[in-house]
């Protein structure tokens, strides 16, 4: 009913954003100086004639609005160009890499949830205690450690020290093998450990917020058990707001994964984009930046109608 | 007085008190030192207030120690020649100090050198003052360590004073005269958002091309947002006070009640989210290193050390980026400690206190 | 016996700041289906005696010391099981803030037939007829539909409906209402006393009710207590209480309630703030502020004592009026000169110091 509604409203102010992050990234090319053909054919001179050619190619002998409208309506259509530096089409690139990220990212996401959503809750009950400044050190630690130190870390004691992990991703059996999905779980710890720490302080102060109001008093003084009132009444609420952060954890996980990419030779999205920026492959680049600024908000708007769904109280 | 007072009534619908004299309290001398004791507390500036929390906020003075620390050390890790194009005493040495055991560029400089064990590193070998190791140069980490806060460290400073030099002055115009400009300045604010900070920092970069400046400049054009949209939204709040309508009544001109009324309040979020910020940009700057898109790989920037040495660590090197790596965790961790103290500071009403008084009311 | 005894109750706040006196040496009865008044202002320690009725006290405060008898059982040395059976079953609680005092996401419906499957033990079925049953009782129009709606689809006097709702759902014996209409508009107000006047006389059920508003004593309670500063400083049926005031603390009270089309502060007329119950004044923590205090006042902490006798008074066992000031014990070289007058009557009906009354009566 009037959830749709809410859908469609809030839909409606994610087109605008959607046309500006790809204005964005179009610009970015543009925002160079010099003639972006340079990019192109990497600094070689050509004769006017194969000039020519190269620049009706890629379009930029066109104004250029007609050139940002051609790349968004091809973007649209997974036609993102060819690489500059492998020729190969930008789409094959990214779908090559991208399920080693999306796995990744959802191991990540997995291994947050399930740690920092318990942690948060018991920290809260258990506020002002040792249990919650302990939880309060390993917030501070895993909120100040760069993800590529604990990566390395984490590849020194587990796969150098231990063995239990090969040093270099075991990529040539795919992502959906045993051993790939096995390695994985180490990036997905780095990322992981950030955003848990993160997630489980605001878990916490959400929660703690909640146990402060009114109604936890009122179904105390019902005479529920101290579960009841804190599964039933405390949790849900708590959980309401944590949601949407949830969600904006995606970006972080993005961000982690450019990192921890590199940490663990990992053959996904993150190290392709950084291998190209090297490169300046600049389809490339801007499909990257493009897919991760859709994602990010895409997770913004799953959070919002989550939160509406969840929320009685939310005007629609 | 007192036969006006004396005659003086309340009723209760049809109770009526008469002879309560309460002003007897006010004109009489004090009969006990006892005080409210708040009111000690009022009038003092909320700077000054916010000053006295943090100094009571040990582990937050810690970490402004260890900042303190890691500055010093970075400054005093190598001496200070000014540059000879500069006008004044070019080529002069302003920091003549030399704390770091090693020049950071030079190779092999340690001979009998030791691996570094965990036993050895507790026993504090003989091998002296080279207490990090070396690195695949052969170059000493410990003096690396020191000197490369000068790269890592001044970036995160810079980035955040540039951050808010753009962002304060955005976000004020936004706020304060609203309409197009607002819906401008505030979509920007939205677009950029969109993106992962280090993904646009990235993307910046690949524009840029890698350096120092580069780099700086890719932070901030990711580091204004945040104080854009504090500062708008505080200044949203304060506009509709009185004090800024009496200000504009009296004539003062925009841009002066923008910084003399508006800019005053809106500070303490604004501080606390900067120092903060500079934990965070310090930690992307040497992600950013590490990825190979910061500063040159001879740099000793603490990034740049651990993505030189990245394989060795993995194969069991370890000292050659634990180093490193603990230099700019520790450099964050006391950064948040600092930006937490001075967050309670400003908001004693935060959910480490506001339990303390339990159930009353 | 009363239903309800509560002797020497001390509650402690150890925070950071100090130790808050939330209440000290409390004691007072409530008898089965009486209506006791709590008065004072806020932070007097009236929410933490109910609370430490429910034993809901939550940290960094304890009841440090004290019996609550209710049925002649001491409730402080009842394990978490028994206390269970006790909160929202005999005793029941209505909260201050309607609003906030309901979960916003569980159904008003659910919110009361939890407590009932919890207490008596009826399936969801039953429960559900027995909570449309009581929001009926309290008022709420087409109770069976609205049982599904959520709180803030109720407006802020129908909410104060539901939260009385849930705490009839079990029939209770004590209700306790912490200022239940502080938060509603004065017309709200009279509806939701006179619904609570009806159903404690139709329930049976003793209230014990908090306030500032001594108006609203004035109108609904059987006997009295005002605190203020943790202490009790005055205790009477609600009569002896309005027509001859004995501490000079419920006069303040009583001369600085507000009527309508006056637009000063409540407390205008007392001067000074209460203090912060950490460190308070010494002797009678009411002389700061206290038009009658002298120099003893800062030295000797009053007892509450019979105002006849001057003998120390027995709250739980005598229906007399008994403060706390030390002009009843003699100690005092002034008078307490203040006059009640009714109006309509020429004569004052009362004074502070019931043996002699200085004061000049203005008509």
């Amino acid at each position: 009913m009037s959830l749709q509604r809410f859908v469609i409203k809030r839909s409606l102010i994610t087109i605008p954003l959607l046309l500006g992050i790809s204005l964005l990234t179009f610009g970015m090319v543009h925002a160079i100086p010099g003639d972006p053909i340079d990019f192109i054919t990497l600094f070689t001179e050509l004769d006017p004639q194969t000039e020519m050619e190269i620049r009706a190619e890629y379009g930029l002998d066109q104004p250029v609005y007609i050139q940002y409208i051609d790349w968004v309506t091809s973007a649209a259509t997974g036609d993102f160009g060819r690489s500059i530096i492998t020729r190969d089409p930008v789409i094959n690139e990214i779908m090559e890499r991208l399920p080693y990220t999306l796995v990744m990212g959802i191991m990540a996401f997995g291994v947050t949830l399930a740690t920092a959503i318990p942690t948060g809750v018991i920290a809260a009950y258990y506020r002002n205690t040792k249990i919650d400044q302990a939880s309060r050190v390993f917030a501070l630690l895993g909120i100040a450690i760069p993800n590529f130190l604990l990566g390395l870390l984490l590849l020194l004691i587990f796969a150098s020290w231990l063995d239990l992990f090969p040093i270099l991703p075991p990529t040539s059996k795919g992502i959906l093998s045993y051993d790939m999905l096995v390695y994985t779980l180490l990036p997905a710890i780095t990322i992981g450990t950030g955003s848990t720490a993160l997630l489980m302080r605001l878990m916490r102060s959400s929660m703690v917020e909640e146990l402060d109001k009114d109604y936890v008093r009122t179904a105390r003084a019902k005479g529920l058990p101290e579960r009841t009132v804190v599964r039933k009444h405390v949790l849900r609420n708590s959980l309401i707001s944590v949601v949407t952060v949830a969600a904006i954890q995606v970006a972080f996980i993005i961000s982690g994964s450019v990192v921890v990419e590199i940490v663990f030779s990992y053959p996904g999205i993150g190290r392709l984009l950084v291998d190209r920026v090297g490169n300046r492959d600049f389809p490339v680049i801007q499909a990257i930046v493009l897919l991760i600024g859709v994602a990010v908000i895409l997770a913004n708007f799953v959070a919002d109608v989550l939160y509406a769904y969840l929320d009685p109280r939310i005007r629609y | 007085m007192s036969s006006e007072t004396s005659q003086r009534t309340t009723e209760r619908g049809r109770i009526r008190v008469s002879g309560f004299d309460v002003e007897r309290v006010d004109s009489r001398d004090p009969l006990s030192s006892w005080q409210p004791d708040l009111q000690s507390e009022e009038g003092r500036g909320r700077l000054e207030y916010a000053w006295m929390r943090f100094k009571r906020n040990r582990l937050a003075l810690f970490g402004a120690a260890t900042i303190v620390f890691m500055v010093l050390l970075a400054v005093f890790s190598r001496p200070i020649q000014l540059p000879t194009s500069f006008p004044v005493l070019a080529g002069e040495t302003v920091q003549p100090f030399s704390l770091a055991p090693a020049d950071p560029a030079n190779q092999d400089v340690i001979t009998g050198y030791r691996e570094p064990t965990l036993e050895n590193l507790l026993t504090w070998p003989p091998t002296g003052l080279y207490l990090f190791g070396a690195d695949w140069a052969g170059r000493d980490i410990l003096s690396r360590v020191m000197y490369g806060g000068r790269w890592s460290l001044s970036i995160g400073f810079i980035a955040v004073a540039m951050a808010l030099l753009v962002g304060i002055p955005l976000g004020s115009i936004a706020g304060y005269y609203g309409g197009k400009i607002d819906e401008i300045i505030m979509r920007l604010v939205d677009l950029l958002y969109a993106f992962p900070f280090i993904v646009l920092a990235i993307a910046v970069i690949a524009v840029l091309g890698r350096g120092y400046w580069e780099m700086i400049l890719a932070l901030v054009v990711v580091g204004w947002l945040p104080y854009a949209r504090i500062i708008r939204g505080e200044i949203l709040s304060v506009k509709e006070n009185e004090y800024v309508t009496a200000a504009k009544a009296l004539g003062s001109r925009d841009r002066s009640i923008i910084a003399r009324h508006i800019l005053p309040n809106a500070m303490a979020p604004v501080i606390v989210q900067a120092t903060l910020s500079i934990g965070t940009t310090v930690l992307v700057a040497a992600a950013l290193g590490f990825i190979g898109l910061g500063l040159s790989p001879a740099s000793a920037e603490w990034g740049v050390m651990l993505n030189v040495e990245q394989d060795a660590i993995a194969r069991g090197r370890w000292w050659a980026g634990l180093f490193p790596g603990l230099a700019i965790f520790v450099f964050v961790m006391a950064i948040n400690l600092v930006g937490d103290g001075v967050r309670d500071a400003f908001d004693p009403q935060g959910d480490q206190t506001d339990t303390d008084t339990g159930g009353l009311r | 016996m009363a239903m309800l005894e509560v002797e020497d109750l001390n509650v402690r706040f150890y925070t950071d700041d100090g130790v808050v006196k939330a209440t000290n040496d409390l004691s007072y009865r409530i008898e089965a289906g009486e209506r006791f008044g709590v008065v004072g202002e806020s932070g007097a320690g009236k929410s933490v005696t109910s609370l430490a009725l429910m034993r809901l006290i939550d940290e960094p405060g304890v009841i440090e010391s004290g019996e609550i008898r209710f049925k002649g059982q001491n409730i402080l040395e009842m394990d978490e099981e028994e206390m269970r059976e006790l909160r929202g079953n005999e005793i029941a609680m209505i909260f201050q803030d309607a609003g906030t005092a309901l979960n916003p996401s569980y159904t008003v419906g659910e919110q009361i037939s939890e407590a009932i499957r919890y207490h008596i033990g009826l399936d969801e079925e039953a429960a559900r007829e027995r909570a449309i049953e009581t929001l009926e009782s309290v008022g709420i129009p087409s109770a069976a539909e609205r049982y599904s709606d959520y709180p803030h689809e109720f407006s802020g006097g129908m909410q104060q409906r539901v939260v009385i709702a849930i705490a009839l759902s079990c029939d209770p014996d004590l209700i306790i209402a912490d200022e239940p209409t502080t938060a509603l508009d004065v017309t709200i107000e009279a509806q939701i006393l006179e619904l609570l006047e009806e159903v404690a006389t139709e329930f049976d059920t003793a209230i014990q009710l908090i306030t500032h508003d001594l108006g609203v004593v004035a109108e609904f309670c059987d006997r009295v207590m005002v605190m203020y500063a943790g202490h009790p400083v005055e205790m009477a049926p609600v009569e002896d209480v309005y027509y001859d005031p004995q501490h000079p603390y419920t006069v303040g009270l009583m001369s600085s309630i507000p009527r309508i089309g006056d637009e000063r502060d409540r407390l205008q007329t007392i001067p000074g703030r209460m203090p912060d119950l950490i460190e308070m004044p010494p002797g009678c923590n009411f002389h700061p502020r206290c038009p009658y205090a002298e120099e003893s006042c800062t030295r000797m902490e009053p007892q509450l004592v019979d105002v006849e006798t001057g003998e120390p008074a027995d709250p739980i066992n005598s229906d007399a009026q008994s403060a706390a000031c030390l002009a009843h014990t003699g100690e005092l070289t002034g008078e307490l000169d203040y006059e009640v007058t009714v109006r309509g009557e020429d004569d004052p009906v009362g004074s502070g110091d019931a043996a002699s009354s200085a004061g000049v009566s203005d008509r």
